[in-house]
């Protein structure tokens, strides 16, 4: 015991870490680090959910592979992906736009920044009704101008960028918020030396006050990209992947396949999922990189 | 400050300022002010086609109620503090834990459990889906309200982490090496020196943590199903399915879901925003 004892108290810093982060740990491994693992063996088997898992090796890649669909989805993600990327400079210039002390600047800020705090489920709905063909604001507007109305979700060449237009209202609140922060930081002097050198508008943005909003740009790229590659709400409320899985994106049709009424092919679902994850590690991978360097620099 | 302070500019800018920016904010605005204003409309104005002008009459109590009394919108509701507020106590204890590990201690594998958590947050969640689908069940929790909560406390511990680590290492460690010192014991050190000065990280994570929850709506449609177990927002998408055409009433319901996190971002929302930055750009 005494022994023991003196064990815990010569070690206590070597074991009171792991102690601290027991439960945490376990819980994270359980759920998602194991998961991910069992999601990449399930990839190769043929099962429903329920009955007995048939090994099929890669014919569950290699069916991907001749798959309208998949090749659809995947198509999708990208738009996703590029159009999405258009929050970070809407964002910056709305955060330029608010970076004014007026009465009542506050209020404002906290309104503009409404569209991230709600649902993406209500995001959508609300988006739903104007896009809807009959009465939406938008062919109101449309029609005020003197152009016919268009059914923006119930037409395969434009399903997707509607979506991707109600996405990046959100979106854009949310980028909006980390420039604001980040504009707060700006350092007063080197404004200041920019404008005696005459720097002004475009100019001082590019040169002296973007580069000082590096860190909020990183945020800002990094977490619109998660959100281009989760894209699943907005898809399963606004058309539910229609019209004719012409709106699908990975994600979704990852999750039709699953468990839908097209049947329970979690194998093939758990496929679909793989090649998510892999295009979303190369991203993982790039912002490890680059803490990894920070950690250093800080040692 | 940049762009240069509208109050050195002159009059004319100053007042343009001043009025394009309720402007812009009601165009930014506009699809939640239609939806707020079709939510006390009429059944009859909206059979009438009067979808975006003014309401003829003002049915603010009779919608809502009905949505109450019509619907299991309570329930829903209901459900979803159920989940929210277990998931927000328990990531917070748990992420206190492991940021305090992470940050305090200088151990081998250190760096690597730290980024093990930060990949895991942005790891698409489909990935997790037929797994975490198959672990609940086979606990015994699918279809309710617990295979939700433990999911969120497990995958928030990503980003939880994260967001208490960096905090604790910008605290001053000289506290805990004179503690030590002293003889005081680790877990003394982590109780009475390190939560104490957690305070305004926990605010932060817990505001940031309920809206995170209380939106979900991927896990809630996967790891339940029915009026029991699932929170308002798969509760919002099935009513949708079932009110068709009935927009004031589904507007009334979107409202509703749509509070309590509005709610909390305006009573909290220095928090709130610390939270986002502060876990995000250092």
């Amino acid at each position: 015991m005494i022994n023991m004892n003196s064990y815990l108290k010569k070690n206590k810093l070597k074991i009171a870490p792991w102690l601290f982060m027991a439960p945490g740990l376990f819980m994270f491994i359980t759920y998602v680090i194991w998961p991910i693992v069992g999601s990449i063996n399930i990839s190769f088997y043929e099962w429903d959910g329920l009955g007995e898992k048939t090994w099929i090796g890669i014919s569950n890649y290699i069916e991907l592979f001749d798959d309208e669909a998949f090749y659809k989805s995947l198509k999708n993600n990208f738009i996703w992906l590029i159009l999405y990327m258009l929050a970070v400079p809407f964002g910056l210039f709305m955060a330029l736009f608010l970076n004014q002390s007026v009465r009542g600047i506050r209020i404002y800020k906290s309104m503009f920044f409404f569209p991230f705090v709600i649902s993406q489920v209500v995001v959508g709905l609300v988006f739903s009704w104007f896009y809807d063909p009959n009465f939406g604001l938008l062919n109101i507007i449309i029609e005020f101008f003197g152009g016919t109305g268009i059914a923006v979700l119930a037409d395969e060449r434009y399903v997707t960028y509607g979506i991707i237009a109600a996405g990046l209202w959100p979106q854009t609140a949310y980028c909006m918020i980390l420039y604001l922060t980040g504009l707060n930081s700006v350092d007063a002097e080197q404004i200041e030396a920019g404008r005696l050198d005459n720097a002004k508008g475009w100019k001082m943005l590019w040169y002296i006050i973007l580069p000082q909003l590096k860190p909020a740009t990183f945020i800002a790229v990094v977490v619109t990209v998660i959100g281009a590659l989760r894209s699943f709400d907005m898809v399963s409320i606004m058309t539910a992947g229609g019209p004719w899985g012409s709106s699908r994106v990975l994600a979704y049709y990852m999750y039709e396949k699953s468990f839908s009424e097209y049947g329970f092919r979690m194998g093939y679902g758990a496929a679909i999922a793989v090649i998510l994850f892999l295009i979303m590690m190369v991203y993982i991978t790039f912002f490890l990189l680059k803490m990894y360097r920070d950690e250093k620099a800080n040692q | 400050m940049f762009p240069k302070p509208i109050e050195n500019s002159n009059i004319i800018t100053q007042s343009v300022y001043r009025v394009a920016l309720p402007i812009v904010l009601i165009i930014w605005l506009l699809p939640l002010i239609a939806v707020a204003l079709t939510s006390v409309r009429s059944g009859g104005d909206l059979f009438a086609g009067n979808y975006w002008g003014w309401p003829t009459s003002f049915n603010l109590l009779e919608n809502y109620t009905s949505v109450f009394e019509n619907t299991p919108l309570a329930k829903y509701m209901w459900n979803s503090f159920r989940v929210t507020i277990p998931t927000v106590l328990g990531t917070v204890a748990l992420s206190c834990m492991t940021g305090f590990a992470l940050a305090v201690y200088n151990f081998k594998g250190n760096l690597l459990i730290f980024f093990m958590f930060i990949a895991g947050n942005f790891v698409p969640f489909q990935i997790l889906m037929v797994p975490v689908r198959d672990l609940s069940v086979q606990m015994g929790v699918y279809n309710s309200v617990w295979a939700l909560i433990l999911f969120h406390i497990a995958f928030q511990a990503g980003f939880c982490t994260l967001f208490m680590r960096n905090f604790i290492k910008a605290l001053p460690r000289e506290l805990i090496e004179a503690a030590r010192v002293e003889g005081v014991s680790e877990f003394q050190i982590f109780w009475y020196i390190v939560i104490p000065l957690m305070k305004p990280a926990i605010a932060a994570l817990s505001v940031l943590i309920f809206t995170f929850i209380w939106n979900d709506y991927f896990w809630a449609t996967v790891l339940t199903q029915g009026v029991d177990s699932q929170p308002i927002t798969a509760g919002l998408h099935s009513l949708n399915g079932q009110w068709i055409s009935q927009w004031h009433l589904v507007s009334a319901g979107s409202i509703v879901a749509a509070l309590p996190p509005v709610i909390m971002f305006f009573t909290m929302q220095k928090h709130f925003i610390a939270g986002l930055t502060l876990g995000a750009v250092k």
